[in-house]
């Protein structure tokens, strides 16, 4: 599909914003991703900041009028001051607001440093650990006095943050990463208008039902005797793996991909969030395994459940920063 | 989840001592029974449960659960059937294999075992009901308040305007 140009825009060209927060950079390839898309893309849209691939300063940002960024996509959580104040001028800056990828929709893998105090995260980075040679015990500090005067870094937050709890978000474009497809159709229908009305954090880019609904893979109605983990057992081709004793999260986890991973025989990570009406994937998921064991007896089923190798972590690997706890209390 | 928008809260009122708010999750067929028979048999029981009756314990979303705790309760009560005494045949099973993981999942995430109690009652046992309920409820005074929305107030969760804070 080719993209007209917006009229309204300035030159003609749509402004396009990306920013990065506490995320690993995937989100920013996953925009490259879109491979020959990319120049008609380039074609139709002006880059007026994106950190990842061109030169554009802060100051420049706060230069901008309010609402000059027609849509401003924002990877990764956040997780320091810097990262807050950036997002919130560019929800001032920006028309439009899309939290892009797993991080900044619902925390992502930052989030799972939620099930530390931000104490222990320190002593794990800086003091306590055997790759370090840390002897004077430096610590970032917030301020610091040098002859030169005093010197600020960003505040490190208590907890890791998704978009949505420090601004209002427009769109959520869900994934780890997005997955290439869905992110050319969400920037096609915003380029022509078509996407649904502006809603607080409407989903994009995904579907309401669960990854089992696209997944290739054949249901037995068999139940889980043993779990299993991907790096240990071969599962058998064409067979479910939560089934097989994978713990896919399939049942609890967004369409969207496509199955990917199931397609290449993983399972499933959960990296499109909870599905449908699901608030919880973690909880979710539980219901989901609960409903699958081969146990009558409680010793059983207890036998069963303690196969599961950090169910936390599993269950909430992309989620934890929006699921009904948000963390370890 | 839409079914439960039920704020709970034991933040005491000026000048009153803390109470625990314990929300417990009845079977109908059974536990919601069990505790009925220990009210027309005059039992004494902590009124710090707030009873939700649903009709199967294999009804019992792990997320209701997270939720009730999100929103304030201080302890969660899951009570279904015995094994084999299920209404619907094998309902209870899947609460047999949820609510151990579940209880795994809640003690990583930091809430104590004893604010998380899953236990079967049967029709018959409202003499257990009454003595779970007083024992739970000692617990969980002795804990003290889990507060869970202040301390996501706190951590800075919901304060934009895309998201409502939990337990306003």
């Amino acid at each position: 599909m080719t993209m007209a140009a917006r009229p309204e825009s300035g030159n003609g060209k749509l402004k396009i914003g990306v920013y990065w927060a506490a995320s690993c950079g995937g989100c920013d390839i996953s925009l490259l991703e879109i491979g020959p898309h990319l120049l008609e893309l380039i074609e139709a849209a002006e880059i007026v900041l994106w950190p990842c691939a061109a030169d554009f300063k802060y100051a420049d940002v706060v230069s901008y009028p309010d609402g000059f960024i027609d849509v401003c996509f924002v990877n990764g959580s956040v997780r320091t001051s810097e990262q807050e104040e950036l997002v919130r001028l560019l929800r001032r800056k920006a028309k439009t607001l899309v939290a892009y990828g797993a991080c900044a929709c619902a925390g992502g893998i930052p989030a799972l440093a939620n099930l530390n105090q931000p104490e222990e995260i320190f002593d794990a980075s800086y003091r306590d650990n055997p790759s370090l040679d840390n002897a004077a015990g430096v610590v970032p500090q917030p301020v610091t006095e040098t002859e030169f005067g005093e010197l600020e870094i960003p505040r490190f937050y208590p907890r890791v943050l998704r978009l949505a709890d420090v601004v209002e978000v427009d769109y959520q474009l869900p994934g780890c990463p997005p997955q290439a497809d869905r992110v050319w159709e969400a920037i096609t229908a915003l380029v022509s208008g078509t996407l649904p009305a502006r809603n607080n954090a409407v989903l994009v880019g995904c579907t309401d039902k669960a990854v089992c609904d696209d997944c290739p893979l054949e249901k037995r109605k068999t139940r889980i005797g043993s779990f299993k983990r991907p790096h240990l057992a071969v599962p058998e081709p064409g067979w479910c793996l939560l089934e097989q004793g994978y713990v896919c999260m399939g049942p609890a986890t967004r369409g969207g991909c496509g199955a990917l991973c199931l397609k290449a025989n993983l399972p499933c990570r959960g990296c499109y969030g909870a599905s449908g009406a699901v608030e919880d994937q973690g909880a979710a998921m539980i219901g989901a395994v609960g409903s699958l064991l081969d146990a009558t007896t409680e010793e059983r089923a207890r036998e069963l459940v303690a196969q599961i190798v950090d169910p936390v972590g599993s269950f909430y690997r992309f989620t934890l920063a929006s699921s009904h706890l948000r963390g370890r209390h | 989840m839409a079914q439960t928008q039920t704020v709970v809260s034991s933040h005491a009122a000026p000048g009153t001592a803390w109470e625990p708010r314990i929300v417990a999750f009845l079977c109908y067929w059974c536990s919601y029974t069990g505790a009925d028979s220990a009210g027309t048999a005059r039992m004494k029981y902590p009124p710090n449960v707030d009873i939700i009756r649903v009709m199967c314990s294999g009804r019992i979303d792990p997320e209701l659960v997270t939720t009730a705790f999100a929103r304030g309760a201080d302890g969660v009560m899951v009570l279904g059937c015995h094994i084999g005494d299920c209404h619907y045949i094998a309902g209870n099973h899947k609460t047999m294999a949820r609510m151990p993981l579940l209880k795994r999942m809640l003690v990583d995430l930091g809430i104590e075992p004893d604010r998380f109690v899953h236990e079967w009652v049967s029709a018959a046992e409202g003499e257990k009901f009454t003595r779970l309920v007083c024992e739970v409820t000692e617990r969980v005074r002795a804990l003290g308040p889990l507060e869970l929305p202040r301390q996501m107030r706190e951590f800075g969760f919901g304060r934009g305007l895309g998201s409502k804070a939990w337990g306003e």
